[in-house]
């Protein structure tokens, strides 16, 4: 097994995807006002019960749904603290995240049995286009890519579309700015903050569920290991832009793959280096490029209407 | 009442009937006010800061609503509750505070919230843009419907704020101090713009307490202050050009504007010794002209000025907080001119903040820990070494409450459960307690009461027999005339004129301060000299 290779590619396309889906989430959720550091208590509990949902049930894709649904009320709760009790969301995405750590782990024990992990469950499996996958060098990609993988990539378009192309996106992106200004000409901000906190919420919980239902097909306690930050890194590093997001992500979950890969064969590396390899790159694209950043004008500032 | 004459009369655009607001807080800012506007002809409203013209207009915008009064366009009673009413209505307002987004074009911010879309629900970015680009000509606006409105000019933008409320189909344009921000050339632009759409037939009502560009400007002006109307003249062509006729209604108008008759306070004693600071040629090499000013031991020099005008920048400038692009500045005799604010204030320079809340307290922290903000480097609150020593600095905040009688149950309540008269005499206290060789006072009474501002005017004038100088900055002129030795009057960032409270009235304080740097300079400077 070689470093550089097609398997680098498939595992670097795995690995960046959670990323990819939790970063879109922060960047609705920011663009339109609203600090969701939160992303990565939602991610976990969107694994969590995407495999508890498809233990019970046998289906991934009721897992899929019920994770993605889990999401959807935490990015409720978030905004419930955030935008209508005005509370600091740092403190409110805080909560969330702790919460996520706790009960997920409390939970393992008392639903399978067993500390730390769960039992493996169906995973959501690879689509098999026929023409594509027959490709010669390509088709081993697409091959081993599930429904979520091409729903990550057509994400990247849509929501360069919804954000710059819509009225909606308009008007989400005034409320990030200037939500006094936005109000002034009938934007109904805080309607405007939820929708954007709810999709949020989906969105990274959809991240969770892909690391535990199409990567592995288990849940293990911590499991996350501090994605939903890392994809707080890309999406800071992308400039809360879509398109620079997705290459921050990919950038990040090459440099996991690689570090994974290297392990494999064996680089006269060390081994904790290599292992922290991911989180000093994100180190670096933030240093370097923190500076440079340009977040939207009213992020992490309640909208009071008078 | 109405015979057949009135029903003849065309109707005014706007009228507003017996306006009354009462805030929540008790303030009234409108009290039973009346105005009728032609329809097609810029009518000016005049008046100090605090006379209630915003209260107004917010009420005719639908973003306040009166606690009584009514309003008519054209003679059909409306009732707006909310700026989409008043919208509908055709009337548009552009509020005193900019309310664009910087991130966005123009044609951005002036579709937001009525967004024209093409099919697939995209954005019809292109045609909104060729639609605000006409308008744009039309009225000679000289916008870039594609220009991001963060690399605009000010004067710019002000025009992409009255476009706006244009493409929202506004007949009546409410302007609240449009030009308050913007420079001679950028307000002359505004004039011509406005001209324009008086000629296209809409009505304007321009908001602004500068006498000479509303006499310019304006067909009609009411004035209110304190919350009433308290006069209007109609200007003509004769009124326009410089002459008697002008002078006559601008001395008029000062009067109605700043008119109160309370006399200059009693001639004291002057006798000032040495000079405590000297600014000569000081400027922070942006909004302030290079300043040439002085303040002796033993007097306290009032700067007037209409809000907004340099006073901020000066106060800046002299603690440090500003640099000093070029220039000295003098204290006690000492170049200070580069040292930074810490040396400044222990070299002698107290400093009564003008926003005591957010500048000189901290609301959540104890009153003790307050009274100690600016001395916690001294060595006699510091035991062992520099840890702060808890009992010295109650002790020390419990004498500044009895010195300067500050009404507080303890001094380990926050300073945010004391009202705003004793927030401010611990303020007074603490600077005070420095024994400073200069004090500089901002608006040190705004506020209170007349209990903890007769405090205030007390321990300044006790300061000033102590032979120390005072640099009182206020926006109230009655405060200025009753304790200054001498009177600087600072307008568009520089000094345009100086006097001993004896040899000037309000009115002429007024119009010094509200003709502004740009007009007529050359008069103001003669009639300070
Ligand atoms: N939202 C508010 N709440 C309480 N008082 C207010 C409010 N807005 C203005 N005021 C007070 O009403 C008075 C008139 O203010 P305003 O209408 O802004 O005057 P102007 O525009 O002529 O400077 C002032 O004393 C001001 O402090
Ligand atoms: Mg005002």
């Amino acid at each position: 097994m070689r470093v550089f290779s097609i398997g680098l590619v498939i595992s670097g396309i795995h690995l960046s995807m959670p990323l990819l889906f939790a970063a879109y989430g922060g960047l609705v959720s920011e663009r339109s006002g609203v600090i969701n550091i939160a992303l990565e208590g939602m991610m976990l509990f969107g694994a969590f019960l995407g495999v508890a949902v498809t233990f019970w049930t046998g289906s991934p894709w009721l897992g899929l749904a019920a994770g993605v649904g889990l999401g959807i009320l935490l990015g409720a709760l978030h905004g419930l603290l955030s935008i209508t009790v005005r509370a600091d969301q740092i403190v409110s995405a805080t909560a969330i995240n702790l919460l996520a750590l706790g009960v997920t782990a409390a939970l393992i024990p008392t639903i399978w049995g067993q500390p730390g992990v769960s039992p493996t469950v169906a995973r959501i499996p690879p689509v098999v286009l026929p023409g594509l996958s027959d490709l010669p060098l390509v088709g081993e990609i697409f091959a081993e890519l599930s429904i979520l993988d091409y729903v990550g990539f057509l994400m990247v378009p849509v929501a360069f579309y919804v954000l710059y192309r819509t009225p909606l996106g308009l008007r989400l992106r005034a409320c990030g700015e200037v939500p006094e200004a936005a109000a002034s000409t009938g934007v109904d901000v805080i309607r405007t903050r939820y929708l954007a906190v709810l999709t949020s919420g989906a969105l990274a919980a959809l991240g969770g569920v892909y690391l535990s239902l199409v990567q592995v097909g288990l849940f293990q306690r911590g499991m996350t290991q501090g994605r939903g930050f890392i994809a707080l890194a890309a999406m800071i590093f992308g400039k809360w832009r879509p398109l620079p997001i997705l290459a921050a992500s990919l950038l990040l979950g090459f440099a996991d793959a690689f570090q994974f890969r290297a392990q494999a064969v064996g680089l006269p590396l060390p081994h904790d280096l290599l292992l922290a390899l991911p989180y000093l790159v994100a180190l670096v694209a933030l240093a370097t490029f923190i500076g440079r950043a340009t977040a939207p004008g009213a992020i992490g500032k309640p909208y009071v209407k008078d | 009442m109405a015979g057949p004459d009135a029903v003849q009369a065309p109707e005014p655009a706007v009228r507003l009937r017996g306006i009354w607001k009462t805030y929540s807080g008790g303030v009234q800012a409108n009290r039973g006010i009346d105005l009728a506007v032609r329809a097609g002809s810029i009518h000016g409203l005049l008046g100090e800061n605090g006379a209630g013209k915003s209260t107004l207009m917010k009420v005719l915008f639908g973003l306040v609503s009166p606690t009584r009064g009514g309003i008519e366009l054209s003679g059909r009673k409306v009732r707006f509750g909310s700026p989409a009413d008043a919208l509908e209505a055709r009337v548009g307002m552009v509020q005193q505070h900019f309310s664009l987004i910087p991130d966005f074009t123009v044609t951005q911010n002036l579709i937001l919230g009525n967004e024209p879309t093409t099919r697939f629900g995209r954005l019809a970015l292109r045609a909104a843009a060729a639609r605000i680009q006409e308008l744009s000509d039309r009225y000679g606006f000289r916008i870039d419907p594609n220009a991001r409105v963060a690399d605009m000019s000010v004067g710019a933008r002000q025009r992409v704020e009255i476009l706006k409320i244009l493409h929202r189909g506004a007949e009546v344009l409410i302007l609240d101090e449009p030009t308050a921000a913007l420079t001679p050339q950028e307000s002359a632009e505004l004039h011509g713009v406005l001209r324009t759409l008086r000629e296209q037939g809409r009505t304007v009502i321009f908001i602004s307490h500068k006498l000479a560009e509303v006499i310019d400007l304006c067909d009609r002006v009411t004035v209110l202050r304190d919350g009433e109307v308290v006069g209007e003249r109609e200007i003509g062509p004769e009124h326009r050009g410089p002459g008697p006729d002008r002078d006559a209604v601008e001395r008029d108008l000062a009067r109605m504007m700043v008119g109160r008759d309370l006399p200059a306070g009693p001639g004291r004693p002057h006798a000032p010794g040495a000079p405590v600071l000297i600014l000569s040629g000081a400027t922070d090499g942006g909004a302030l002209a290079p300043i040439d000013m002085e303040v002796r031991g033993g007097e306290i020099v009032g700067l007037a000025g209409v809000e907004g005008n340099g006073q901020n920048e000066l106060i800046e400038l002299i603690l440090g907080i500003r640099g000093c692009a070029s220039g000295r500045i003098l204290l006690n005799g000492t170049d200070v001119t580069r040292w930074p604010v810490d040396r400044r204030l222990r070299a002698g320079i107290g400093h009564i903040a003008e926003d005591r809340q957010s500048a000189a307290l901290v609301m959540s922290m104890p009153v003790a820990e307050n009274a100690l903000l600016g001395y916690q480097n001294q060595p006699r609150f510091h035991r062992r070494g520099r840890w702060l020593s808890v009992q010295r600095i109650r002790d020390f905040a419990a004498e500044l409450v009895r010195r300067f009688d500050v009404r507080t149950p303890s001094v380990r309540v926050t300073a945010s459960s004391l009202s705003g008269g004793n927030q401010q005499k611990l303020v007074v206290g603490r600077e005070l307690a420095r024994r400073p060789s200069l004090i500089v006072a901002a608006q040190p009474t705004r506020g209170l009461d007349l209990a903890a501002t007769s405090f205030v005017h007390e321990e300044l004038d006790e300061l000033r027999a102590d032979g120390r100088g005072v640099l009182l900055v206020s926006l109230d002129l009655t405060e200025i005339m009753t304790l200054s030795d001498r009177i600087l009057v600072v307008s568009g960032g520089a000094m345009v004129g100086s006097a001993r409270p004896s040899e000037v009235d309000e009115e002429t304080l007024g119009l010094w301060m509200t003709r502004g740097r740009t007009d007529r300079t050359g008069s103001v400077e003669a009639a300070a000299t």
